[in-house]
Order: structure tokens, then sequence, then C-alpha cells
């Protein structure tokens, strides 16, 4: 597909020859995930967060499309209907624990495979478009995992509901007849409960649809690689079959291994208790928490507290969606034509002791009760936060003076490249 | 242009969220506090350390405590809790027989629809009736217990963090107000009907003190000191709340050792199939 010197696929057997002919799916796979995708032969494990994300989203719609076989979105049965599964169903604990431990380790996947993006700029040319395909598909896990999170009606479920639908009501003039319309109410209830229901079973698929976007357009320029520097000779790549197959299905076995942990040992490890007390409209939980997911988003949520020409609220919604969108426009901030954080010193030292560090306060602080010093905490990561994307990103890209680049892929893995072929589909180095 | 708009915006996002770090500082200087301390914070306590065969991922049932627990869950809790979740033919799984089942299903009375006029009575129960609930609506339930509603406690030691120790340090935590408490915070003294025990979220708990020493005869001859009985009844708990625990666990082992082989076999091919690459240099 990529590469001049990729495999090209070849049926032998007289039923492949006519499938490909009239339907060439297995040519498909074979170019996307086969043999026939050469991959930089240097990517380290922090590229097969990419395989585990695809294979999360399969298990979480297989277990959900079973799950959903004996659950009743109704605001008056949906917990016990969860506890039928749980006590009634066979496995069905089994198939529910895995479902929602499922959605955290797809999360904890996406943070790393995002991440990875960060560091090894990923969303640079000629990537952008793969890079604003995958904001997309975050942001509609988000919403999905959300609203997964209310379906089984506990507490947490009900209140992280109108907290967060309450969010829109933050909207001067038209938010509360949003909010309203949004939840077919105004509160959390029936109505709210059944359509969370329909979205939560449509945007998976949806998730799929663009996570093919995501992949296509991914193999346009091909993989990128820890040295950032592209693909210039075959001797760079190796195919995606057997290689990064082989490679990948490791990575699989040690993923499965935790996930499994975590199912078997600790299912309840990352929920909250509060979410095995059926939802109650007239008792408050003393500190609504979301999910663990999205606890550095409402950290940024919760620090704003004071009016600064917006209302505290306002700019709190404001900058928690902004936490999200301004990665949308990464590529066109960070204007560094090199790529991977190995060679760039500056933006390594803001990586590793600004963003990562800012990053995990805030995770800590969102899961935290909204109480000194959490907030306090929460407000400068916050700051750190956006003046990385925003304000450190554009500066460190025109000041810094990057280290030098190996001239090749093979160079850098083998120590020299004599073997890199200088011809027309070579691009020079950067 | 964009990179200009977007400091802009950054450095708006981080002036609004420094202007509420400021009044928020300002604010602690002021008060000489990061929170305001309350007789919740400062009173009180984690659960208690208490061991439960259950514990840990070798973890096992204690037929013999669930069948005592269930004894006390029946002749004590059940006054005023319900157990909703939990079915008759459950019980089996404690280790009764079929027949013990159908005759302890039989000592519960539950809501019944007379078959001849349609109207509603009460009945023995069967294996495959749920344990019925003490109070026949919520307004009943709040009018006796002093405006509290008795939880349900299917599910009560998974919502509770350290659930089964929470039971436990809450049935064994009711003492008098400390002093101190009152000293520090003379508006905090425990109203009447209420019970001061620290073990609770806010410290004072509509529930009397439920249990004391000799309160149930154990048939198997175990001493019922309230410790016992709280151990116990925490114990039963831990089973209604998630009566695949040991299943889980168990079946967990089996797929890590699977998992674990796989995985051995996957590095095995992976450095098979790499073998003819040369491997990847350190980066300097």
């Amino acid at each position: 597909m990529s590469f001049p010197w990729a495999k090209h696929y070849e049926p032998k057997a007289p039923l492949m020859r006519y499938l490909d002919e009239k339907l060439p799916l297995p040519r498909l796979v074979y170019n996307a995930i086969g043999a026939g995708y050469p991959v930089p032969r240097n990517l380290n494990y922090f590229w097969n967060f990419g395989v585990l994300a695809g294979f999360m989203l399969v298990v979480q719609i297989v277990t959900g499309v079973i799950l959903a076989m004996h659950y009743a979105a109704n605001a008056g049965v949906a917990f016990s209907s969860v506890e039928h599964i749980m006590r009634d169903v066979n496995w069905g604990w089994a198939l529910r624990y895995a479902h929602a431990n499922g959605a955290s380790m797809f999360f904890v996947v996406i943070y790393l495979h995002i991440f990875r993006g960060f560091f090894y700029g990923s969303y640079k040319a000629p990537r952008e478009m793969v890079w604003l395909l995958g904001v997309v598909i975050f942001l509609l896990m988000m919403a999905t995992g959300f609203m997964g999170y209310v379906l089984p009606w506990g507490q947490m479920s009900f209140w992280g509901a109108k907290v967060i639908t309450g969010l829109f009501g933050a909207i001067p003039v038209v938010g509360e007849p949003i909010q309203i319309w949004l939840l077919g109410g105004f509160a959390p209830d029936n109505a709210a409960l059944n359509r969370f229901f329909s979205l939560h079973y449509l945007l998976p698929f949806v998730i799929v649809g663009v996570v093919i976007l995501h992949i296509w357009a991914l193999h346009l320029p091909g993989s990128s690689n820890p040295t950032g520097v592209e693909v210039k000779s075959e001797s760079d790549t190796v195919p995606f079959h057997p290689y990064f197959t082989a490679k990948d299905g490791f990575g699989l076995g040690v993923f499965l291994i935790l996930y499994c942990a975590l199912v078997f040992f600790g299912p309840n490890m990352l929920g909250h208790p509060d979410n095995y007390i059926p939802a109650n409209p007239m008792s408050t939980p003393a500190h609504i928490v979301p999910e663990w997911y999205f606890w550095p988003f409402y950290a940024i949520l919760r620090a704003f507290t004071a009016d600064f020409i917006l209302p505290a609220k306002l700019l709190g919604v404001l900058a928690m969606f902004s936490a999200i969108l301004v990665w949308f426009f990464l590529p066109w901030l960070d204007k560094s034509p090199v790529r991977s954080g190995h060679y760039r010193p500056l933006f390594r030292k803001f990586f590793w002791f600004g963003l990562i560090p800012a990053m995990l306060v805030l995770f800590y602080c969102g899961g935290a009760p909204a109480e000194e010093p959490y907030v306090m905490l929460s407000q400068i990561a916050t700051a750190y936060y956006f003046l990385h994307f925003l304000v450190v990103l554009p500066i460190v890209s025109m000041i810094e003076r990057p280290e030098p680049l190996p001239f090749s892929i093979t160079e850098a893995v083998l120590g020299d490249d004599n073997k890199a072929v200088l011809g027309e589909n070579t691009t020079p180095a950067t | 242009m964009i990179r200009l708009i977007g400091i802009l915006i950054g450095l708006g996002f981080t002036a609004a969220v420094l202007w509420g770090f400021g009044w928020g500082s300002a604010a602690v200087i002021d008060q000489g506090y990061l929170v305001e301390p309350t007789a919740e914070h400062e009173f009180h306590k984690d659960p208690k350390e208490v061991a439960f065969a259950t514990d840990g991922p070798f973890g096992k049932w204690d037929l013999q405590q669930l069948q005592r627990g269930y004894q006390v869950y029946k002749e004590v809790c059940s006054a005023c809790h319900s157990l909703k979740y939990v079915a008759f033919r459950d019980l089996a799984q404690l280790g009764y027989t079929e027949a013990e089942v159908k005759a302890t299903a039989a000592s519960w009375t539950v809501p019944g629809i007379d078959p001849n006029t349609g109207e509603t009575n009460t009945r023995p129960g069967t294996p495959t009736d749920y344990f019925p609930s003490p109070f026949a609506n919520d307004i009943a339930a709040r009018a006796a217990n002093n405006n509290a509603i008795p939880p349900d406690l299917s599910l009560m030691t998974k919502a509770r963090h350290e659930g089964a120790r929470y039971v436990y340090s809450l049935l064994t935590g009711y003492q008098p107000q400390p002093a101190a408490l009152l000293a520090e915070f003379p508006d905090a003294k425990t109203g009447t009907g209420l019970y001061y025990n620290p073990y609770f979220a806010n410290l004072n708990l509509a529930m009397a003190p439920p249990l004391s020493d000799g309160q149930v005869t154990y048939a198997d001859g175990t001493q019922a000191t309230r410790e016992q009985m709280a151990k116990d009844v925490a114990a039963f708990l831990t089973w209604t709340a998630e009566p695949t625990l040991v299943k889980r666990t168990q079946t967990g082992w089996a797929v890590l050792a699977f998992l674990l082989f796989a995985t051995i076999l996957a590095w095995l091919a992976k450095q098979q199939v790499w073998a003819g690459v040369k491997p990847k240099r350190r980066e300097d």
C-alpha cells in the first residue's frame, strides 16, 4: 500500500483467487495488517497500544452485546437487572466485570497511545489526519464510557449523569433548555436512561467506523517510529506479518494478564462503592466523582473557582472541553520539524518534568474531594496544562536546537546504513 | 497566526485559573487551615483490621461461619433489614441440604395471594422465593425507625469501602461520644434517637447497637460473643453481595495460568521470528 517494496498479495488456492476477484477482502487484510504492510523495524513496545486498543474495542462490543441481552434499560428495574446478570446469568458476573474493567483497560491503553503520540510527535505531518481522527475516537470513547457508567443506575450513575449534564446549564441563556432537552426532563430519569442506553449501544459502532478511517489514514504515510525519521528504503522496514503480529502477540499476552488479574482479583477496585447503592434522587453522595479515566478533566473543570470576566462555572466547562479540543490543534501548534522527543532536548524536559507531573496531579486531584489542598494543586496543574500545549510547545518549537538525527532508521538500528538505496522514493534527511 | 491565537487563549485560561488559585490561597492563609476542621474529619475511624476466610486471591468460603452469619441475619438483622437480591434457593451454597433449604424457607413468612379470592395474604416461603422485606414500604420503614430507612443488606459489603471490615467495625464500634469531641465541637452532640459510632460516615447512626453477647445460640457450639456474631454476619454479607466471589478467584487462577503459558509461547515465537533481524542498538 504505502511503499513500493511492499509485498503483493498472491492468492494460490483457487478459492482465494476466486474471492480476490469477486470481493478482495483477504487482500485488504493482507495489506492492512498482513505481510503487505511494511512497518519501521525499530518500533518499540509503545507502538503496541494501537493494536491493543483495537482488541479492547472488540472485547467491549462482544461483552456489551451479550450484556444487553440481559439488561433492562428502565429506571425501575435497571439496578436489579444488573444484579440479575451478576447472580443468575451463567458467567454473567465474568461478562460484567470484563466489560466494566474492559472500559478502564481500554482507557489505560488509549492514554498510553495518546502520550506515545505526544512524545514521539506522531501528530506531525504527514500524519495530521491520523491524529485528528484519533482525537475524535477519544471524544467518542469518553461519551460512550460516560453513558455506560449511567446504565447500572446506581448512586454514582445518577449523580454523575446529573453533574455532567448540568455542565450544559453553564452555557448562558440556552444552557438550561439544552440540559432539559438532553435529559428529557428536569433531572436524569427513565427518559435519560433509555437514550443513554441507545447511544451507548450505537457509539461503539461509530467508533469502529472512525477507527477504520484512522487506520486507513495511517496506511498512506505508514507508521511513525521512535527516531521520527521517515522510512527511506526497504532496509528500514519489515513486513507487519510476521514481525509485528508476533511482537504484538506477546504484548497482547502481557496486557491480557494484567486485564484478567484486574477482572478476577480486583473487579471493583476501580469502581466506586456508591454505585452498588440504587440511584436515589433524594440522597446526594458525599463526594460525586466520575470514573477514574475522566479525573484529569474533572479536576480541570473544578479548578476554576473564581469569576474572571466570565462566571467561574462557565470557565470550568470551557476549560474542560478546551483541554481536549486543544489536541486538535497540536499539529499546528508544535512546528518543530523534528518529530521524536528523543532528539528534542528542551521539549523533552517540558514533557517529562511538566506535562507528565501535571497530568498525574490532575488524575489524583480529580478523584479527590473538592477541598484544599487538592483544588489549589489542580489549579497549578491546570495552568501548566494549558501553558504546555498553547504556549510552551509553540515557543519551544521556535527556539529549540534539536540534536542530530540519524540518517535513516537502518542507521539508527545497525549503526550504519550502507544498504540505503538512494532512489526516487527517498526523501532528504530532516 | 494559529500559534498567536493559541498563546493568547492559553494565557487567558492560565490567568483565569491562577486568579482562582490566588483567591483560594488567600482564603487558606486567612483562615489558617486547609480544610475546615469538623467532627467527621477528626473523629471518623477507618475500619478495624479483621481477617476473613475469603480474603486474598486464595480466599475460600468458611461454610460454618456463613451458616452462623445467616443465623445472625435471620434472628437479629432481618427484623429491620431486607435482603432482596438473595433467594432461599441460594442458601444451598452455604452447605445446606435440599430438605434444609426447604425447611428454612418455610420458616419465613412471605407475601402471597389467596388462590381462591385473589386477596393478598401471607404464606410460608419456598426455595424460589426471595428474602421478604420486613416493612411493607419505605414509609412504614421510616415510621418504625426514627425516620431512617434501614438499607437493604444484599450488597452492603460492596457498597462500602472495605465492605466486610466496615460491617464488622460498625457492629462492634458503638461507644460513648468522646469528651474530646464535645470539647472541640459542642454542636456535634449526638442527637436523641441516634448512637455514636466512629466507623459511621457522619459518626451518628440511627441504628441502636444491634448485637450483645449471647444474643443468638449457635448450633455448632461457637460462643456467640458480640465480636463473633459481627464477624459471622459480615462474612455472610460478603457472600450475599457476591455469591460468585470464590468461583471468580478460582477461575482467575486458571485463566492466569493459561495466559502465562500462552504469553511465554508468544515470547518464544517473537524471538524466533525476529532472530533474522539484527537486534536494535541502544539509542545514544
